[in-house]
Formats: structure tokens, C-alpha cells, sequence
């Protein structure tokens, strides 16, 4: 059969488009169809295309906020800021469907840190930061950095209570700093207390500068991840066993393969969050604190001040501590110190299923030390019995990192197969 | 790119030469934008002093007013708060206001003012710009069973007594912060302005 003109046409846009891009092929063979990803793939795997899911609807919620949002703390009521109003009032009510864009900007916000902490810990179990990975690993905390920054500057925005108290306690850190902590303070806020500088430029850094920063940080990583392959739940090198055309035997295609398995996830985790957008936005004040809804009140601090969930581990740490500047870097240093796994890690073997008894409960501890210390940050903070609690837990996670080097390697372990164990 | 002839050590010069003019002109290029973030003029105007009529102020009352955007106490003490002051010495962190940047030299006594009655701070928790909460009577209170009036902040716990010491123990590292002030007469009090004469 003849071939019909519009396969010529085809034909020919295909050449036309070819002949002035030849990398466009390659690029997309490297990263989709020939991106031999691990076939045994478990639900952990999930969380990386979710956290990519979740970014696109960040930035595309939030640039439909923009166009109703004003970056502004001066008054449009007694009381009243011109951005408070113009996020409860007209974007919640006046906007039509402005509740949902919010709600969804907002649950986002949350969901991205549920996925962000699963992917991590997917990172941490099944040794995905050794060698060679540390780049993916480095660059990925360094994501999850700028995530915690874009964050608390987005939750400055609506200039509410928490927004306002909190902007205060957090930009206060930099005050712990010797010599120049005070003029730091002044400096990033531009006035000598939140005010309408701070809020502004805060809103220039939400929506432009860190942004532009998480993606190129995002691209890097899937670069980072793509040079030297996807990790897997057994740890196994797939590379070492190849077809003749150097395809790992024990690999299969990205593109159609994962993309339909992460479509199944994102299917899935879409239902879960349409669920808290439309029926409890708030999450019982866990995604959006309850006073929050009152407008920022310079001279009355909110009985309760706290951060929002993503930062409770740390916020408690900061209060168990009864030293300011120690308080501060031992703050930081938890977050410092998470840089540092690729090479704390001495492992010979990466999964979990093939470390002994020691790496298993030190994983189970570290993980109840960061949800029970997120739980203490959340609450009022004056049970002293508490604090004690919150200063045995901080030690756990300090602990778990430094002794890293000595339990991994000191720690038994099974054989790890050549190949991915349920194969063909 | 051909190598043969190559003058490595003029390269290397040209390398570094264009490497530190364009550092150096990066570097002086960053400090106008890195100054934008400074206060601006209208708002280090809004810093101007303020003044306050006292006159109705009754004994064990505080009163709150604004100063450069921060909470500033005025308090009228009783005098079992101001006498309750020496006893408590020994739980604080600096009894004897030696941190200088806490309050102008005048203020540097026992009650930490001028007047022995009046207390004058800025209600900014000096952990992380709290501001705490006024908890005047002398009663147990859940925080502190010997508990001789005071402030206590809900944000991270601090305590302080009737004249703004910090107590040991809590996370704020200093004595709340006396700002400058003096009273024009018996009724009027001016905050951002110290007095005639003081150091």
C-alpha cells in the first residue's frame, strides 16, 4: 500500500523536527524509554513521582493565588491587613472557586512533606545514598532545605496570627547568631519587627526566587539519580547483569512501565487528598492552624505558638534545649547532620532485608524519636516531664547518626544475590 | 583547539585576573541589592518616640503601648511585688542586670527603672520575640508553685519576674529589655528618649 499523505506529512515534520534537534531523541530514550528502573519497584516507590506531582500543583495553584493575593501587611480595616483580607476574604469568598485553589495550595503543602518524609526514609532503609548515589542523596536534601524555606515563607502570606508570631520566632533564630545575629535579624526583615518589607519580600522569595531554585534542584537530582540508576528494595546492583545489548536484565523500561505504576499511585493519592481539600481542609488545625484565621496582632502573642507539623521534630528540640544558641544549632545541626548519611553509612550491604537485628531497631527507633518529638513540639510544651522525654529523644536522633558508621558496620548481614531474587 | 605554543603562564594570568575583576565587580555589584533589605527610611521614621499619660494607671495595673511596632509595658507595681524582688535572687540567671545591652544604665538597679514603682519594658520575650504574658498576683501558678509575679511566655516557657529577670533554667538567655524613657512629669512618660543628663 501506498503510504497516504498525511504519513508523508508526518514523515516529514518528524525529519524537519530531527534535522534541528538531534539531542531531543536521545534525551528522551536516556530519561523515559530507556531508563532501565529496577523491576521490583515496591509502594516506596511511589513517593518521588508524587513529590513531582505535587510540586506541578503547587505552582500551578499557586500562580492562579498570585492573581487574587496582595503582598501587603497595611491596614484595609482596624486590624485587617490588606493580605489577610484579600486571602479569607476575597480569595475564601468572594473569588469563585478561589476556596478550592487555596485549599489545594494549602493541602499541598502538607502532602509534600508526607511524601518528602516517606521518600527520605525509603532513602534510609534500603541504603539509596551510598555509594554511588551520595550526589543524589546531597542534592535531594538540599530539595528538601529550599522545601522548608518556600514553606515557611508561604505560611507567612496570609498574615494571620501564626503567620505573623511565627515569622517573629523563626527569623529570631538568626538573632543566636554572636556579633551579628541583631542586624541580621533587622536586616532580613527589613523593619525591627515583621512588618510590610518582611511580608513583601517574603512573597518575592515564595514565588519567584525559591521556586526557580527547587526546580533547577529538582532537575539535578533526576539528572544525579538517572547518571547512575534507581536504587532497589534488595539493594542489588542491577547493572552487573546485562542482556547483549547492554539492557540490565533485571531492568525494565521507565516509559511505559513506571510511568502506568506511578499513574496507579498518583490515581491514589489524588483520592486521599481530594478527601482533606473538601472535607477537612484544616486537618483538625494540623494543615492550617486554627489561628491563623485571626489577623495578625503585633502586640498579643497567641496563647499557643506553634509551627506547623513538618517542623514540630525540630520546634521541639529548639525547646527542650535550655540555651538559646544552643537550642538554635542543635536545631540546624539535626537538619546539618542528615547531609552527612552516605558517608555515616558503612554498610556492606544497603537494604534492610539483609541487615541484622541492629540496623533494624536503630531504623525503628530513629523513626519513633522524629514522630514523638513532632508530637512534643506540637503540644503546649509545659509538661517538664515532657521536656525530659524530649531531651532523652533528641539525644536518640543525634545518636543515631553518630553512632551511624559504628552500628552499620559492626552489625550482621545476609548475603545479597546478584540479581533481583524473583526473576524470570 | 590547538595546544602547541601555548603561553601557560599567560593564560593563567588572564584566567585569574578576569576571575578576580569579575568576582570583585560581582561582589560590588551584590551590596546595593543586599541593601535594599535594610529598613527603609519610612520605616526608621516610624521609629519616632511616643508618649503616654500615666495618670490613670492604678497600682499592680499595666498598661501596653506601641513603640517602634513592639509591645512596651508600662506597670505600676504593688509593694509586695517590688518587695518580693530581692528574695528571688538566687533562681535567676542575671540578678544584677550585668548584661548592659538589657537596659540603659539608669534602669541598672534592683527594679531595673527609675522610679522604683514604675517598671517600663519592651514585652518582646528575649528568646524569640514573644511576648510574654502578664501574670501579676503573687500565687502558685501551674509554671512555678513559689510563683512571686511575673511574666511567662507561652511560646517556649520562659519566665521572668516583676522586674523582668530572667530566671535560670528557661530558654531566654537575658533579662527583658528596658528601653529608653523618662518621665516629663508626674502624669506623662516619653518612651525612645532617655533623660536629661543620663548617660
Amino acid at each position: 500500500m501506498q503510504p497516504s499523505r498525511i504519513d508523508r506529512a508526518v514523515a516529514d515534520l518528524q525529519e524537519w523536527f530531527n534535522y534541528r534537534a538531534k539531542a531531543f531523541g536521545p534525551f528522551y530514550r536516556k530519561h523515559m524509554s530507556e531508563y532501565w528502573a529496577p523491576k521490583n519497584f515496591n509502594i516506596w516507590y511511589y513517593f518521588g513521582s508524587l513529590a513531582l506531582v505535587v510540586l506541578v500543583n503547587q505552582i500551578l495553584t499557586g500562580i492562579f493565588l498570585t492573581m487574587h493575593f496582595k503582598p501587603s501587611a497595611l491596614e484595609v480595616a482596624p486590624g485587617i491587613s490588606e493580605a489577610f483580607a484579600s486571602v479569607e476574604l476575597t480569595i475564601m469568598r468572594d473569588v469563585e472557586w478561589g476556596w478550592l485553589v487555596r485549599y489545594m495550595h494549602s493541602t499541598g503543602a502538607s502532602a509534600f512533606f508526607i511524601v518528602v518524609y516517606l521518600h527520605m526514609f525509603r532513602g534510609l532503609i534500603y541504603g539509596s545514598a551510598q555509594k554511588p548515589r551520595e550526589l543524589v542523596w546531597l542534592l535531594g536534601m538540599l530539595i528538601y532545605l529550599v522545601l522548608m524555606a518556600e514553606a515557611f515563607m508561604g505560611y507567612v502570606l496570609p498574615w494571620g496570627q501564626m503567620s505573623f508570631w511565627g515569622a517573629k520566632v523563626i527569623i529570631s533564630l538568626f538573632g543566636a547568631i554572636p556579633m551579628v545575629g541583631d542586624s541580621l535579624v533587622e536586616w532580613i526583615m527589613g523593619d525591627y519587627l515583621p512588618a510590610d518589607a518582611t511580608l513583601n519580600r517574603f512573597f518575592a522569595l515564595h514565588v519567584i526566587a525559591l521556586p526557580l531554585v527547587l526546580l533547577l534542584l529538582v532537575v539535578l537530582h533526576l539528572a544525579a539519580l538517572h547518571e547512575v540508576g534507581s536504587n532497589n528494595p534488595e539493594g542489588v546492583d542491577i547493572k552487573k547483569v546485562k542482556d547483549a545489548n547492554g539492557k540490565p536484565l533485571d531492568g525494565i523500561a521507565f516509559h511505559p512501565y513506571y510511568t502506568v505504576k506511578d499513574l496507579f499511585g498518583v490515581g491514589f493519592f489524588l483520592t486521599i487528598c481530594a478527601f482533606v481539600v473538601f472535607f477537612e481542609p484544616t486537618f483538625g488545625g494540623w494543615f492550617l492552624e486554627h489561628d491563623n484565621f485571626v489577623a495578625a496582632d503585633k502586640l498579643v502573642t497567641p496563647a499557643l505558638i506553634k509551627p506547623v507539623w513538618y517542623y514540630t521534630p525540630y520546634y521541639a528540640m529548639l525547646r527542650v534545649v535550655p540555651d538559646k544558641l544552643l537550642g538554635v544549632l542543635t536545631m540546624f545541626g539535626a537538619i546539618a547532620i542528615l547531609f552527612l548519611v552516605p558517608w555515616l553509612d558503612r554498610s556492606p550491604v544497603r537494604s534492610i532485608r539483609y541487615r541484622g537485628w541492629i540496623s533494624k531497631l536503630a531504623f525503628a527507633l530513629f523513626a519513633l524519636s522524629f514522630i514523638w518529638l513532632g508530637k512534643i513540639g506540637a503540644g503546649p510544651g509545659t509538661d517538664p516531664v515532657e521536656t525530659i522525654v524530649g531531651r532523652v529523644l533528641t539525644f536518640l536522633y543525634f545518636a543515631f547518626f553518630i553512632t551511624m558508621p559504628l552500628w552499620t558496620k559492626i552489625d550482621s548481614t545476609k548475603p545479597v544475590p546478584e540479581r533481583v531474587p524473583a526473576h524470570d | 583547539m590547538a595546544n602547541e605554543g601555548v603561553n601557560h603562564g599567560r593564560r593563567r594570568f588572564l584566567t585569574a585576573t578576569t576571575a578576580v575583576v569579575g568576582g570583585a565587580g560581582a561582589l560590588v555589584a551584590a551590596v546595593p541589592f543586599i541593601k535594599t533589605w535594610l529598613p527603609s527610611a519610612k520605616a526608621k521614621s516610624a521609629g519616632a518616640p511616643v508618649q503616654q499619660d500615666i495618670s490613670k494607671v492604678e497600682v499592680g495595673q499595666m498598661v501596653i503601648t506601641e513603640w517602634r511596632g513592639q509591645p512596651v509595658w508600662i506597670i505600676r507595681r504593688t509593694p509586695e511585688q517590688i518587695g518580693a524582688l530581692a528574695s528571688l535572687n538566687a533562681s535567676l540567671r542575671d540578678p544584677e542586670s550585668k548584661n548592659e545591652e538589657q537596659q540603659p544604665k539608669y534602669a541598672q538597679n534592683l527594679h531595673r527603672s527609675i522610679k522604683q514603682e514604675w517598671l517600663v519594658m519592651i514585652g518582646v520575650c528575649t528568646h524569640l520575640g514573644c511576648s510574654p504574658k502578664f501574670h501579676g498576683e503573687i500565687k502558685p501558678e501551674p509554671f512555678d508553685a513559689q510563683w512571686k509575679g511575673g511574666f511567662f511566655c507561652p511560646c517556649h516557657k520562659s519566665r521572668f519576674d516583676m522586674a523582668g529577670r530572667v530566671f535560670a533554667g528557661v530558654p531566654a538567655p537575658t533579662n527583658l529589655k528596658v528601653p529608653d524613657y523618662h518621665f516629663v512629669d508626674d502624669k506623662t512618660l516619653v518612651i525612645g528618649v532617655k533623660p536629661e543628663g543620663a548617660a
